[in-house]
């Protein structure tokens, strides 16, 4: 164990222990959450896997670091609510020290003062809604079947390969088929409904059910979070979507914290990787992957060491792993063009600070449950569309929308005694400032306080309160977890990028163009978010072309 | 009197199906609410002795299929251009002109040689969605033998794309044309071809997901044979409407100018025909709407006789348009900086990158006009002398983008909106406002009130994967047939869509007469 | 049609809603034993759900309607409105008349269920279970007229019971003998006026009384007073009116029926026909939402039916499976009680065609009923019967009998 709170950290002496002659099983480049749910699932059905990690600590962006005494941060992802249960029961997580505690409510501060309430409850949300508009609360009614509607056809996809339309072959036509009935049995008029969910715009959506601005903007905030596209772009109706159809024990769209912060979901992957006799080892950068004749035969790290291994699956996203660490000269020529058109773009940024106790805002009672709930100030989708077109131009968002929590008030794992810790997510920030200027300079600080100044703006005490905070452009979020541009997806959630088309088309069935190298990272079908899907599938696939009897993710918690 | 058949409104749709139903024997009466027949496929008068198209000025999608069964070349369509150049002008010199696959002027090598290539792939994918046009979508469920062939037949239309071009159609189908054309290109006035075609006329931006869909559109036209080629009909836009009209004058078709119809008169879900607002009642087996589907079952047929679920379904249309029109009585032919003879013959798209063109949408998200619009310009007197006075010309241009609804309404911002743009104009050629005789400004409010476009939408209806096929207008009206039997639609809210292309005329009228043959 | 309201401080306290009888009722609740009716504080029980039942059927009973879904419609398009929106003919309703009705989606399954209380040429007040404002408003896109929730302003009680008109005689209600059932009258009461309608979910003799909020109180304890001397008023909570409205036939939302707005799986929601209600649809007065729908399925034949059953023994059958021949499943019992007033075990159940109409013999009920911590199965006979299961004379008597 190093310094790093809860961080575990293989030590030298396992490195220089390694035999050369080794040919492992498999090895998994990257030990991000997906990389080690395929570790896991591979580790489990007996193969001998070692992950390889480039930073001392595992978790990629699920991770839990502490930089300020006293404080754990959950640095880059915060929250949890897509992660699979399926993999949660088949890897025995629990066993490893995950808990994931839900957390209802939340509050949007309007730039008048006034106050709208979310609540977990339906009939007292309803009332809330009310407040504004007796319409709306009626409406409520109607879009949360007609999401939940979407959700419940979304959901079995998400642990299913995606068929290549364009093959022939027995098993993609049997796939197709497949998407064909499951899509049939939504009944002629939710079929057109899902299809608009693929293509509309968040705002044209929520247009169709709500005339309030606040309600508007406290929906539409699913639908651009961690993407490069305003409420106004069609296709963010599918990002919504997306954030909506994780659960947590079947209460679907419920939102919960990891205790002790997210890096406990890569604590207990690891764990259960080891317990299966999986090794972890971190400080080793991969340089290339290397290939013999077309096929993959292990990897090169950057510290000269080389690795053997029958199966290399990488979790980096697919720009960093086809552009970085393969060689350009074993790949089809048409791959490499569309690995380096695969759209990654960063658009958030994250603020973690260190509070002396908990904000008073203003209008608010002390006590108020909203307070242990999602935090916002973006009262209109017009403000966040204005968001978005500062990024366009290549400068953060002067008026952000940010996704603001203070987890200490459920998990006290965090803080010390009566601190706080307050997370902090910022939509939009571009990974290039087109002034020019590095995030590496005063800009990063420029943009902290563009945050810091709109929470102040509604909480009279808190600047008072903030012992320490740690900012993190797209472009620190590219440094540390190597995610490119800073895209916390891994490659943007649009139509062009998505199912059979993710992360590029013809490759979605997560095998490289590479013989025995794979992908598992959120590039992969069926995308970003703290998931774990896109690691299953790959392990999936991969058991499938070793012919090892294989496990069936698919039994859906059912909703 | 009694018809088989009434159309409401003479648009081009309206038209074509009036001329298909009168093919098959029927008695056909059009009802047109204004004095000049032709909707938004016109011409005008702008000032005493100028004339140029209302509306739509290029002819690129008119189906082949009508220009034949209907001999409109003998019913006097002719074409005082059949396939134009554009030219992207920044405004600074920099130009790029372009026809079909070869590309001149501001660009790299590199891309030169990559756009016919491009170019080619884009037709190819446009190509193989060509057999969609001519036909009735099928429904998503409780299809028969014959949609089932239908949507087989699309399947493998795409199919036979070949892999790589299959994949790359999955994959463009929904994207936006800003990546797209990053993708391929790196000169700026390329991107600017690019996505100019993909926006015009639809209220999106360059990023807007889905753009690219509005570009493969445009290029399943194949006039005069050549796909993706732009025509310039002889006397302007009004020239296709008047041989659509001849072509249903001769085979009996009636044509009632100035006969706003109230009402559709429905009675046990049946239409049996219409009220004018003169009240006079005229019976028909059949009716078919030219008007959207908004006016057509609310305001003509009422609430009262719909499903709310439909209704609403109704309303849900999106189709708010971004995009105004600016016709000009030039006194001599301007001087647009960087544009040659042979430039000002065709087609110039005013805007230095896609990046300006983004910039210009982002205002019409916030209820405002851009002050740097992107324009598409033609000069027809230039190929068509006629249209102006000698020596004099008429020019019309596009005007992208100016929103449906602006801060405090289009009569009082007309003006200011006006001179903006004329500024614009300016700066590409300059010394233009001198020559000014006479403007003609069409805001979306107008287009609206005038052609009867909804939401001042070129296309009855933005054209997007929801509002396409199986979904256009609606779900429950998609095969042109209403949920009111004996009521048809037929206009460019229906599939395919707008553009002067008249499939969604032709199609209905094949739907009247399917039902007259189950019958 | 317009809609708009001002934004009201934030009154929203996380926890049930009030109704304007609560300072009444919440003492007489010694065992806080409530029901969650759309977020109001609204009671299960008085602590004994068999002795409120009696109090239905032998005296009078009182439940506090106020959380009951009303909305106000009126303009010149009223009527066009409703007759577009309901399958029944509104045009005969006359003012001062209540219709009992269903309203459907395009596919013609049922929305929900509710009164509606004609209370002018161009005024009504529909009363319903679900909240129902985003679909009128939907609906009345293209009407002249507007529509109001009033839940929150009018408040209701429920009197049901044989000795219900001898309570509101005492009451000192002028000429209330003369009111007929399914009709509404405005009656003077203290400084103001209350309004009595002659309906109810009991399918006894009873009537439901609405007032503003601020007449609650008074009137609440007026009819305590009133009720003295007739066996008292009892406060019921929503058990023991679920009993009556089992024995009268009555179907309810989420129990009988999903509301089909509300369906996320395809094939759940029900047509009005499915649920034994096809004297609500008529199809000779002009269109409404769901008509051509609701022709093809009269053309095509219903998937499924609701009807009535005796079930043997005396076990309660509420969401047993139904068998036929003891193998095949062929539906279930969507509400069962063991009738005290006709001592027999009752159901409503919805049948998979052709069970229910054609196949009406050999049905089984699977019944698992707990006895002291030891689970039997029972396969109990059911027989299908003609609702309601019980169905006094003085439902329906004007002027009606004193007891």
């Amino acid at each position: 164990m190093n310094q790093l709170s809860g961080v575990e950290v293989a030590a030298p002496s396992v490195q220089s222990s390694l035999r050369e002659d080794r040919v492992y099983d498999a090895i998994i480049i990257g030990a991000g959450h997906n990389g080690l749910v395929t570790a896991a699932y591979l580790a489990r059905a007996g193969l001998d896997v070692a992950v390889l990690e480039k930073n001392p600590h595992i978790g990629g962006a699920a991770v839990s670091l502490s930089l300020y005494e006293g404080w754990t941060y959950s640095n880059c992802s915060y929250v949890c609510s897509l992660f699979r249960p399926e993999i949660m029961r088949d890897l025995e997580l629990y066993k490893h020290g995950l808990q994931i505690i839900p957390y209802e409510g939340g509050m949007t501060m309007m730039a008048n003062g006034e106050r709208f309430h979310t609540y977990y409850d339906h009939n007292v949300f309803r009332q809330e809604i009310a407040r504004f508009s007796k319409k709306d609360a009626d409406a409520y009614d109607a879009y949360s079947t007609a999401v939940m509607k979407m959700c419940r056809w979304i959901k079995p996809m998400l642990l299913r390969t995606p068929p290549d339309p364009t093959s022939f072959k027995p098993r993609d036509i049997a796939e197709l088929l497949y998407l064909g009935k499951h899509f049939a049995s939504l009944g002629e008029r939710d079929m057109g409904e899902l299809v608009r969910f693929f293509t509309l715009s968040i705002a044209d959506f929520l247009d169709e059910y709500f005339e309030t601005d606040v309600v508007k903007a406290h929906f539409a905030g699913s639908g651009i979070i961690g993407t490069a596209l305003g409420p106004y772009s069609p296709g963010t109706a599918y990002v919504l979507l997306h954030h909506y159809m994780g659960d947590i024990d079947g209460s679907v769209g419920a939102w919960g914290f990891a205790r002790g912060g997210m890096g406990s979901v890569s604590k207990a992957l690891a764990g259960a990787f080891k317990s299966h006799g999986g090794k972890i080892l971190c400080d080793s950068e991969v340089a290339q992957i290397t290939t013999q004749g077309g096929a993959c035969t292990g990897v090169l790290l950057t510290n000269g060491n080389v690795l053997r291994a029958k199966k290399v699956i990488s979790n980096l996203d697919v720009k960093r792993t086809f552009t970085k660490i393969v060689k350009p000269d074993v790949l089809p020529e048409n791959f490499l063009r569309q690995v380096n058109n695969f759209k990654i773009r960063g658009s958030s940024g994250k603020l973690n600070i260190a509070l002396g106790g908990m904000p008073i805002f203003d209008n608010v009672p002390s006590e108020h449950p909203s307070l242990r709930g999602d935090l916002h100030f973006t009262d209109s989708m017009a403000r966040m569309e204005r968001g978005y077109d500062d990024w366009k131009e290549g400068r953060w968002s002067a008026d952000p929308y940010v996704d603001m929590l203070v987890p200490t008030q459920i998990d006290p794992t965090m803080a010390p005694p009566g601190k706080h810790y307050m997370s902090v997510f910022v939509q939009y920030a571009p990974p290039t400032l087109s002034d020019g200027r590095s995030w590496d300079g005063p800009a990063r600080d420029e943009f902290a306080q563009t945050v810091l100044n709109q929470i102040a703006s509604q909480s009279p005490n808190f600047r008072d309160l903030v012992l320490h905070y740690e900012v993190r452009s797209p472009w620190d979020i590219e440094r540390e977890t190597g995610l490119t541009e800073g895209n916390i997806f891994q490659g943007e959630l649009t139509m062009d990028q998505l199912i059979f088309n993710r992360p590029i088309p013809g490759y979605a069935q997560f095998r490289a163009p590479v013989r025995n190298l794979y992908m598992c990272g959120s590039s992969t079908h069926p995308g970003g978010g703290v998931m774990g899907a896109p690691g299953a599938n790959a392990a999936r696939e991969i058991l499938r072309d070793l012919s090892i009897r294989n496990f069936d993710p698919r039994q859906e918690a059912e909703i | 009197m009694s018809y088989s058949h009434i159309v409401i409104g003479a648009g081009h749709n309206g038209l074509t199906c009036a001329a298909y139903l009168a093919k098959s024997g029927a008695k056909v009466l059009v009802l047109e609410a204004r004095s000049q027949p032709g909707g938004a496929a016109a011409t005008e008068e702008i000032a005493p002795g100028y004339r140029v198209s209302s509306c739509a000025h290029l002819l690129y999608q008119l189906h082949p299929r009508i220009m034949l069964d209907l001999a409109l070349d003998r019913h006097g369509l002719e074409f005082s251009a059949k396939n134009i150049t554009t030219t992207v002008l920044a405004g600074d010199g920099a130009a790029l002109t372009m026809l079909d696959g070869k590309a001149t002027g501001n660009i790299s090598e590199k891309d030169a040689q990559n756009w016919p290539i491009f170019w080619a792939r884009m037709k190819k994918i446009a190509r193989h969605l060509q057999p969609m046009l001519l036909m009735s979508p099928p429904r998503l469920a409780g299809r028969d033998l014959s949609q089932n062939l239908d949507l087989l037949k699309l399947g493998w239309s795409i199919r036979s794309l070949g892999r790589e071009d299959m994949r790359e159609f999955l994959r463009i189908a929904a994207m936006n044309v800003y990546d797209l054309a990053a993708d391929y290109f790196d000169s700026p006035l390329i991107k600017v071809r690019i996505s100019a075609d993909a926006v015009l006329g639809t209220t999106l931006g360059p990023r807007s997901p889905g753009s690219v869909l509005s570009l493969l559109y445009k290029l399943t036209g194949a006039l005069n044979g050549v796909q993706g080629a732009m025509a310039l009909p002889k006397g302007g836009m009004g020239a296709v409407s008047g041989a659509l009209l001849r072509a249903g004058a001769v085979r009996g078709v009636d044509l009632r100018l100035g006969q706003r119809v109230r009402r559709i008169i429905v009675a046990d879900g049946k239409a049996s025909g219409v009220e004018t607002d003169t009240g006079e009642i005229i019976e028909a087996a059949n009716v078919i709407s030219n008007a959207d589907i908004a006016k057509t079952m609310v305001s003509m047929v009422g609430a009262q006789h719909i499903d709310a679920g439909f209704q609403r379904d109704v309303s849900k249309i999106r189709s708010k348009g971004a995009t105004a029109k600016l016709n000009l009585a030039l006194s001599a032919l301007p001087n647009f900086t960087g544009a040659d003879a042979q430039a000002l013959a065709g087609r110039l798209l005013l805007t230095e990158s896609i990046e300006q063109i983004e910039l210009a949408f982002n205002p019409a998200k916030y209820g405002q006009w851009s002050k740097h619009p992107l324009l598409e310009v033609v000069i027809p007197s230039v190929t068509d002398p006629a249209l102006a006075p000698a020596g004099h010309h008429v020019l019309s241009a596009i005007v992208q983008y100016a929103p449906y609804q602006v801060e405090s309404g289009w009569a009082s911002q007309r003006e200011p909106f006006q001179r903006d743009v004329m500024a614009h104009l300016e700066h590409f050629a300059p010394g233009i406002g001198a020559s000014v005789v006479g403007t003609d400004l069409k805001t979306p409010a107008d287009l609206e009130a005038q052609f009867g476009l909804p939401g001042g939408h070129w296309h009855h209806g933005e054209l997007a994967i929801d509002q396409l096929l199986m979904l256009r207008p609606v779900a429950g009206a998609a095969r042109y047939a209403t949920p009111v039997e004996n009521l048809f639609l037929c206009g460019a809210g229906c599939h395919p869509g707008g553009g002067v292309m008249g499939a969604a005329g032709y199609n209905a009228a094949r739907a009247v007469l399917a039902k007259r043959q189950a019958a | 049609m317009n809609y708009s309201m001002k934004i009201k401080p934030d009154t929203v306290r996380v926890g049930l809603k009030p109704t304007p009888f609560i300072d009444r009722l919440r003492p007489l609740n010694k065992f806080e034993s409530l029901a969650y009716w759309q977020g109001y504080w609204s009671p299960a029980d008085f602590g004994n759900p068999e002795r409120e039942y009696f109090a239905i059927r032998n005296t009078t009973s009182v439940f506090d309607l106020s959380p009951m879904t009303k909305y106000r419609i009126k303009g010149p398009q009223a009527e066009a409105f409703l007759q577009r929106l309901m399958t029944r003919n509104i045009a005969k309703l006359k003012p001062g008349r209540v219709a009992y009705t269903v309203w459907c989606n395009d596919e013609g399954k049922v929305i929900d269920d509710g009164t509606l209380f004609r209370l002018g040429p161009q005024e009504f007040r529909l009363c319903c279970q679900e909240h129902q404002l985003f679909w009128l408003l939907t609906s009345a896109a293209g009407f002249d007229v507007s529509i109001h929730d009033e839940t929150d302003e009018v408040c209701g009680l429920s009197l049901q019971g044989p000795t219900s008109y001898s309570v509101l005689r005492a009451l000192g209600l002028a000429a209330v003998e003369t009111l007929k059932p399914f009709e509404l009258r405005d009656f003077s009461f203290g400084p103001g006026s209350i309004m009595v309608s002659r309906t109810g979910f009991t399918g006894d003799l009873g009537y439901e009384l609405w007032c503003a909020p601020g007449q609650a109180l008074p009137l609440w304890d007026a009819l305590q007073s009133a009720g003295r001397d007739f066996g008292g008023v009892e406060p019921i909570g929503s058990t023991a009116l679920d009993m009556a409205r089992i024995e009268a036939g009555f179907i309810g939302a989420h129990l009988d029926f999903m509301p089909a707005d509300q369906a996320v799986r395809a094939g759940r929601a029900a047509s009005p026909f499915e649920l034994n209600l096809e004297w609500l649809v008529d199809f000779n007065k002009g269109h409404f939402t769901g008509r051509a729908a609701l022709l093809a399925e009269q053309k095509a034949g219903s998937k499924r039916c609701l009807v009535a059953v005796d079930i043997e023994g005396n076990k309660p059958a509420n969401h047993a499976l139904i068998y036929h021949r003891k193998k095949t499943e062929v539906g279930h019992i969507s509400s069962g009680i063991w009738s005290p007033t006709a001592k027999r075990n009752i159901g409503l159940a919805m049948l998979q065609m052709p069970y229910g109409k054609s196949i009406t013999s050999d049905l089984w009920a699977e019944i698992y009923v707990m006895r002291e911590l030891k689970w039997e199965k029972r396969m109990a006979k059911c027989t299908i019967v003609k609702a309601p299961f019980f169905e006094p004379a003085r439902r329906r008597a004007t002027p009606p009998g004193a007891y």
